[in-house]
């Protein structure tokens, strides 16, 4: 016979209190806040695509944005470092307020702010470089050249992404190389290797198989205890398995925001109801 | 025979959150174990103070379910687990329930011990009703090791010890009716004791479910109102 465990009857120690306080679940207000949204309307020309968004992403947390198509939910999460700035005819008003600064004021240097705040995208985009070079990318942008620090750096990052294991014998060999997984997992180390404040993930799994989905969920777990992570994904299935806060937005709105247990088990609003149980038409 | 992998996914989260709810069921269940040991020796001693304590117990015999309860919908909402999984967030939900019951009866035992220790000490019986309650808590134990190494041949041999639950339960409750034809100044005594021999048998019939429970997350087949036989030829693969 295997796995035979003891069994103690454990008759004290039974905290229970503990117990009801972790069932309350996690609370946004006890939590601090990395970026406030602030009234935000965004435009594309005429068309409003956010509706006066208002809302607190908190820090060290995986917030994740849930909607339909066309809900605006990419939309606010490129808000977070000037993506949509690109986008010709698309503009904005209110705040996104990162550490009580306002990242729309004039004076907000955007390469600065997008060092803070690292995107990944839907498909892994590496470098038609090495392994290495990809992961190193950022800082020698910012002028780190010392290979020294490089190699230190590269090496945390990869193991941060979860990546070195695999890599670490094949640092020189081109980015291309590696699998879809994997290069999604690169992409996490560059990201990472600028020690950002907030990762943005837009739909970072929807490429992939659903193993290397689950090791990129692993990672976003791990990656949580010092990052601020805020995820798009169209699987609802993956926000309730990766988040800690969700908001369901439809149109524009943000119908919904809450601690993913809540939000999961006893919606408040019947349009999420709606569309987390699939009954949205 | 090998216990299903839950602790073997890529998310540690998951692993952790099974874990942990199994965890819990085992601390549920040594309260209740230990609530139905306390219970019997409060009536075998006729110590109403242990028996109030029984009582005040309960509160958190009843509490513990609910944390579980809602962990376990939490999984189910977040987790989506398939087979193995599934199958044991399923036995918890069902193996709580029974916890609890078990624990309602210790409750009510304690309640029969209270009101006998007030009245004049009843002799009779109380060697067999002493005999079985240390059945019934054997069993009650064997169930829940059973559950804690998920051991379908153990949970086997607890349904078995269910059959001579039952022997010594009619036996017990004919002496009871040819005592009080007897006596029947002791009618109302005998009666509370009956209560309480009533609820030992039926906390067999719960550790008799958490078994079953066991064996269906194992085998992953549901063993609830089949024979003995059909139950180990489920668990022992014998034709």
């Amino acid at each position: 016979m295997t796995g035979v465990q003891d069994r103690t009857p454990i008759t004290h120690g039974i905290d229970i209190e503990s117990m009801q306080r972790e069932r309350a679940g996690v609370k946004l207000e006890d939590e601090t806040i990395a970026l406030e949204v602030d009234k935000l309307d965004l435009f594309y020309g005429d068309k409003k695509a956010l509706k006066s968004v208002t809302m607190k992403i908190p820090q060290k947390k995986v917030t994740a944005f849930i909607g339909p198509s066309g809900c605006g939910k990419s939309t606010l999460l490129r808000c977070f470092n000037r993506m949509n700035d690109l986008i010709d005819g698309c503009h904005t008003t209110g705040e996104i307020r990162l550490d009580g600064k306002n990242i729309y004021d004039r004076d907000v240097d955007i390469a600065m702010l997008r060092r803070r705040v690292g995107m990944v995208f839907q498909k892994p985009n590496p470098f038609p470089k090495s392994i290495y070079e990809n992961v190193a990318y950022g800082l020698r942008l910012a002028g780190i050249n010392k290979k020294r620090i490089l190699d230190e750096t590269v090496e945390w990052a990869l193991k941060g992404a979860a990546l070195w294991d695999e890599a670490k014998d094949r640092l020189d060999d081109s980015a291309l190389g590696l699998s879809g997984g994997q290069q999604q997992r690169l992409i996490i180390a560059r990201a990472i290797a600028i020690h950002p404040d907030v990762i943005l993930l837009d739909e970072p799994c929807s490429a992939l198989d659903p193993i290397s989905t689950l090791k990129v969920e692993e990672l976003i777990n791990e990656l949580k205890k010092d990052y601020t992570i805020v995820i798009v994904t169209h699987n609802m299935q993956q926000a309730a398995r990766v988040s800690d806060y969700t908001a369901f937005m439809y149109v524009g709105d943000l119908i919904e925001y809450g601690s993913t247990d809540q939000l999961f088990t006893k919606p408040s609003k019947k349009q999420t109801e709606d569309y987390i149980t699939g009954r949205y038409g | 025979m090998s216990t299903p992998g839950y602790k073997s996914h890529i998310s540690s989260a998951f692993n952790a959150e099974l874990e942990d709810v199994r965890q819990r069921v085992l601390a549920m269940g040594g309260l209740v174990e230990q609530q139905l040991v306390d219970a019997t020796r409060a009536l075998m001693d006729l110590d109403g103070d242990l028996a109030d304590q029984v009582r005040a117990n309960d509160d958190k015999v009843d509490q513990l379910e609910m944390v579980i309860d809602d962990e376990c919908s939490r999984i189910l909402a977040r987790r989506q687990p398939t087979a193995s999984d599934l199958r044991l967030v399923y036995a918890v939900i069902k193996t709580i329930t029974d916890l609890e019951r078990i624990g309602d009866e210790a409750h009510k035992i304690a309640q029969m011990a209270r009101d006998l220790s007030r009245q004049e000490r009843l002799n009779h019986h109380m060697m067999e009703t002493q005999h079985l309650s240390r059945q019934v808590s054997q069993m009650v134990r064997s169930a829940l090791d059973a559950f804690a190494r998920m051991d379908a041949e153990a949970a086997l041999s607890t349904v078995r010890d269910d059959v001579k639950i039952d022997r010594e339960y009619e036996a017990l409750m004919r002496q009871c009716i040819t005592y009080m034809m007897e006596e029947p100044r002791a009618i109302r005594r005998v009666i509370d004791l009956i209560w309480c021999v009533r609820s030992l048998e039926r906390i067999g019939d719960h550790a008799k479910n958490i078994a079953e429970y066991v064996i269906y997350f194992v085998k992953g087949k549901d063993v609830r109102h089949t024979s003995l036989e059909d139950m180990e030829r489920e668990v022992l693969g014998s034709p």
